[in-house]
């Protein structure tokens, strides 16, 4: 019994050790970044796959700012990212790799309020929704709702999602502090749809099970449904691009080949299926 | 420990015993083989500690600036030619062997996209503080658009905010709400299986709390977030469905075989003879667990508390998923919490290694390792002093 | 030692009865009550993960999708968690085994400098597995990762060693169990008897012959144990692979030791947190956690079994 043994334990060593070199030269691409664009990106990486059998991809969540900094510690090829990188980060990575690295849009993404189906509230103001996530309003009552504590979902600080509605809409304050901080934005959905008294954010094309609010952009203005018409023409005020960043070192072969498959029509194509609005024609250069 | 008088032990010639009688070669290279392997090994034992501490040091020492805003205003990239390489280098933060190596039109480019960091500097009273000092780190500050000195948790933000009291106390909470459930329970399950119990149903019983010790802490984590929290939520009634409550109560689920087997342990190494003493005295078998054993163990018993929390304040899985990780410092169980593991676990990915938020982590990272160790060593201690003492009284 | 206490004389008075059962009533409640819980767990976990387990969900891949209900497979974690646990044994075995030898049978035990060192190495056994992750990440991928690139690769921008890996997951759990192994080995090494050694070398025998062919045959037991402690305790691990190597999504299996892997306890972890519809892909949820527990109860089965069967042999021989 021992032999094999041991003969298999030797052989699978020495497999291992002789492998990483043969694997350098394979085509890997390895993607990380935005929550929010790892559904898509996982898609896209196996529609691609399917088509060019030599290429693998491997995708990895984690957050926007887990891209951005793997970026900068050169562990990923394409960063996804769901906020536009910052200057510091971009300082980071030309001291990692001398260049700039290149932003490209690959997709648009309304942001939606979620709250529970029972909620009589059809529709909140930009400063209403500030006041309720910064937590100066604490009470469904201050926005006309009924007399309840108002509970706040949140997401982990590593979100670009989080990033986005703290700058846009909560203008750069911080969460309150008894925002629940959740891992992604299926289960902020989920924990609204379970509490009565709750309020989140994510991402307009998530939905099912709770109701997504209408946004006025000033108090007293009109309420916009979140929709691909209005996140398109601009009306609803929450939308936001989705990026993916690259060192443009690497930015060829069959990297190059797969970023351009993914702003083609082929690639676009499949953003929709997701939850997500393609890009129009205009930006997909 | 095998001392010269331990019973197991042996005459303490064997260790010295230079290779036997007749050494040759080979075995020479062997036994320096076994010498270097495991002098690596307990080097590297050694190394845990010294490579979080390495890392989370600079912030021990004052050393790391997280300051928003930089003391030195951005200059236009004009003026790049006007310094000199040493200013500049200095101006860019760069180290020497990174300037050595860098071309002028990185160099240029680092010029820029200073001034655009320096544009994204926020207006705000607090951009110049460094946040990463002690006094922001365990003291309260009163920042922008707060009413009154808080202390906050907020590493992503235009400021950074460090401030990991509302961490230790959500460990603490998270911890004492799981021994609050787990010791009771493990301790009076240790009495009854080492002291009262049929022995046919022991044999039951420890292969059973064993099969529990054996369940991953991701599934307590993922049974805490879909069927605890509801379930308590529906009992008790408290407004958000995942706290410190239900991570507490998963997190006791891990404890209790910790804290079980080693009060059963202790209680098992109390010596037959004090209970029957007991009981030839007259006194019923719960009288004899209750009166006798008990007390002699109590040692043990602290020991096995002790080491329960050391495992408590330790666990990640389970508090990530189920404790709702909002920073609230507040006393109550019922409101979300955070605790270190957790937020080291949920932020470090997103971290640049050597940045502040980064070190900070490390920081966190070194504070559980000592707590955990040094609560470790104190249970161990006990157990030894204990059962040395159980040993002489036979 | 003193028997202290107030206690009434005569335990078969009635109050005393009422008391004794009471007592052993709540004691024995405690207990079925620990037991109840951990049969809600299981009992929970079977009946909603049983109708997702198939032969096609522990046999097929993620090429499909990793999220729809009747085409998603846990193979790919199945074979991560596989393989990290073994690479992970292949290095702690050895090594701890080793370390145990010299600290018994070489280092001088009295020596203050071989006590702080075996304090050291018990007290590490319960050090967060967090803080074992922050470990792997800082010595592992950053020290020896980013300089194996350095040496190896030079010219290569990207990093091969210097980012998680199979590789570097494996030697941070290695490094979480090596005190369990060593602790488990010097436990062994110590219940011999004396007179083993003594018999060996009285025969002729060297030292190193005496370890290899009476010590280690004998001590096989009490190092199997420490194996089995090991893996137990490695398998369902998640915190350390968090930063070290395990990947949210994976279209094929890692080829190499440097490849990321995608795992069983990982994998529950994203499935309940960061699924795209947590209602919909509950049956892979539940599917995955059963498949977690039933491996990890199988491996810590086979070598209770394996240690059992070992001990029998060995009473017989002896």
């Amino acid at each position: 019994m021992k032999t094999p043994l041991l003969t298999f334990l030797f052989g699978s060593l020495a497999w291992a050790f002789c492998n990483p070199l043969a694997t350098a030269r394979a085509a890997t691409i390895t993607v990380k970044g935005s929550d929010t664009l790892v559904i898509l990106a996982q898609k896209w990486a196996e529609v691609y796959m399917q088509r060019k059998p030599g290429v693998k991809i491997q995708v990895t969540g984690g957050g926007s700012g887990t891209g951005f900094a793997a970026l900068q510690n050169q562990s990923t090829d394409l960063c996804n990212a769901s906020r536009k990188i910052r200057a510091k980060e971009i300082e980071g990575c030309i001291r990692a790799f001398g260049r700039r690295p290149t932003e490209y849009k690959v997709a648009l993404d309304g942001l939606s309020v979620y709250v529970n189906t029972s909620n009589p509230i059809e529709a909140l103001s930009l400063e209403e929704l500030a006041g309720i996530f910064t937590g100066r309003i604490k009470n469904w009552k201050a926005v006309g709702g009924k007399d309840e504590p108002i509970v706040v979902y949140s997401r982990e600080n590593s979100s670009g999602t989080y990033e986005f509605f703290k700058e846009h809409v909560l203008g750069g304050r911080d969460f309150t502090a008894a925002a629940q901080t959740l891992q992604g934005t299926a289960q902020v959905l989920q924990a609204v749809a379970r509490e009565t008294k709750g309020i989140g954010y994510g991402g307009a094309a998530y939905g099912a099970g709770a109701k997504h609010l209408r946004i006025r952009k000033e108090q007293g203005g009109p309420a916009i449904e979140p929709s691909e018409q209005t996140v398109l023409d601009s009306t609803y005020p929450i939308w936001r691009y989705l990026y993916i960043y690259v060192n443009p070192a690497l930015d060829r072969g069959e990297v190059g080949a797969y970023l351009k498959w993914i702003r083609s029509a082929a690639g676009q194509g499949l953003v929709k299926d997701v939850g997500y609005y393609p890009l129009p024609p205009p930006l997909r250069e | 420990m095998a001392e010269p008088s331990h019973p197991g032990g042996r005459r303490p010639g064997w260790q010295a015993l230079d290779r036997g009688q007749r050494a040759r070669p080979w075995e020479w290279v062997a036994e320096q083989a076994i010498r270097v392997v495991s002098v690596t090994a307990i080097v590297l034992v050694f190394l845990i500690f010294v490579f979080v501490m390495r890392e989370a040091l600079p912030v021990l020492l004052g050393r790391v600036n997280s300051a928003a805003a930089q003391e030195r205003r951005a200059l236009p990239v004009e003026q790049m030619d006007r310094l000199d390489p040493e200013e500049l280098r200095q101006y860019l933060e760069l180290s020497r062997k990174e300037f050595a190596e860098m071309d002028r039109d990185t160099l240029r480019l680092l010029m820029e996209v200073k001034l655009e960091a320096a544009e994204e500097v926020p207006e705000d009273k607090d951009a110049p503080l460094n946040t990463a000092a002690w006094r922001y780190l365990l003291g309260p500050h009163q920042w922008t658009g707060y009413d009154r000195p808080a202390y906050i948790w907020q590493p992503v933000s235009s400021i950074h905010k460090y401030n990991i009291v509302p961490l230790i106390v959500g460990s603490l909470k998270t911890s004492v709400v799981a021994l609050l459930f787990a010791v009771p329970l493990a301790l009076a399950a240790a009495l009854y299986v080492s002291q009262l119990a049929p022995p046919r149903l022991k044999e039951w019983v420890k292969p059973g709390i064993e099969l529990l010790a054996g369940i991953p802490s991701v599934v307590l984590g993922f049974f805490g977030l879909v069927v605890l929290a509801t379930f308590l939520q529906q009992v008790c009634g408290y407004a958000s469905r995942l706290n410190a409550f239900v991570a507490g109560i998963a997190l006791g689920l891990a404890c209790i075989p910790v804290i079980f087997s080693i009060a059963e342990d202790a209680l098992t190494s109390v010596p037959r003879s004090f209970s029957e003493a007991a009981l030839a005295l007259g006194s019923s078998r719960w009288q004899a667990a209750w009166q006798v054993v008990l007390p002699a163990a109590v040692p043990g018993v602290f020991a096995a508390i002790v080491l329960g929390f050391g495992r408590a304040v330790g666990e990640t899985m389970v508090v990530l998923m189920a404790s709702g990780n909002a920073s609230l410092l507040t006393w109550s169980v019922f409101d979300s919490t955070r605790t270190m593991t957790a937020t080291i676990a949920a932020e470090l990915a997103e971290t640049v290694f050597g940045g502040h938020h980064y070190r900070i982590l490390f920081l966190l990272g070194a504070l559980l390792f000592a707590v955990t160790f040094l609560s470790n060593l104190l249970g161990e201690l006990v157990i030894q002093r204990l059962k040395r003492r159980l040993e002489g009284g036979r | 030692m003193t028997l202290h206490g107030r206690w009434e004389v005569g335990g078969g008075s009635r109050r005393g009865a009422a008391w004794s059962v009471l007592f052993t009533g709540a004691t024995g409640l405690a207990t079925a009550l620990i037991l109840a819980m951990l049969a809600v767990i299981l009992v929970n976990v079977a009946w909603h993960g049983w109708p997702a387990l198939s032969w096609r969900f522990v046999t097929a891949g993620t090429e499909a999708d990793m999220f729809e209900v009747g085409k998603a497979g846990v193979f790919p974690m199945i074979f991560g968690t596989t393989a990290r646990v073994i690479l992970m044994t292949l290095f702690v075995i050895p090594v701890g085994v080793t370390t145990a030898i010299y600290l018994h049978e070489y280092a001088h035990t009295t020596s203050v400098l071989t006590r702080v060192i075996r304090t050291a190495v018990a007290n590490l056994a319960g050090v967060p597995s967090i803080v074992f992750g922050l470990f792997g990440l800082g010595f592992f991928i950053h020290f020896l990762g980013d300089r194996l690139d350095l040496v190896l690769h030079p010219d290569n921008p990207k990093p091969i060693w210097g980012k998680p890996a199979l590789l570097w997951a494996s030697l941070t759990l290695a490094v979480m169990t090596l005190p369990v192994v060593i602790v488990a080995t010097e436990e062994a090494l110590r219940g011999l008897s004396p007179g083993l050694r003594e018999a060996s070398l009285a025969l002729g025998a060297t030292k190193l012959q005496t370890i290899w062919q009476i010590v280690l045959p004998n001590a096989l037991p009490g190092i199997l144990t420490g194996g089995i402690l090991a893996v137990s305790r490695a398998a369902g691990e998640v915190a350390p692979l968090l930063f070290t190597g395990a990947a949210y999504y994976m279209a094929e299996l890692p080829r190499s030791l440097t490849d990321q892997f995608m795992d069983l306890g990982y994998h529950v972890f994203v499935l309940s947190t960061q699924s795209p519809n947590l209602e919909q892909t509950r049956p892979i949820l539940y599917g995955t956690v059963l498949v977690l527990l039933l491996l990890t109860f199988a491996l810590n089965a086979t070598a209770i079994l394996v240690r059992a069967r070992m001990r029998r042999r060995q009473r017989a021989a002896g």
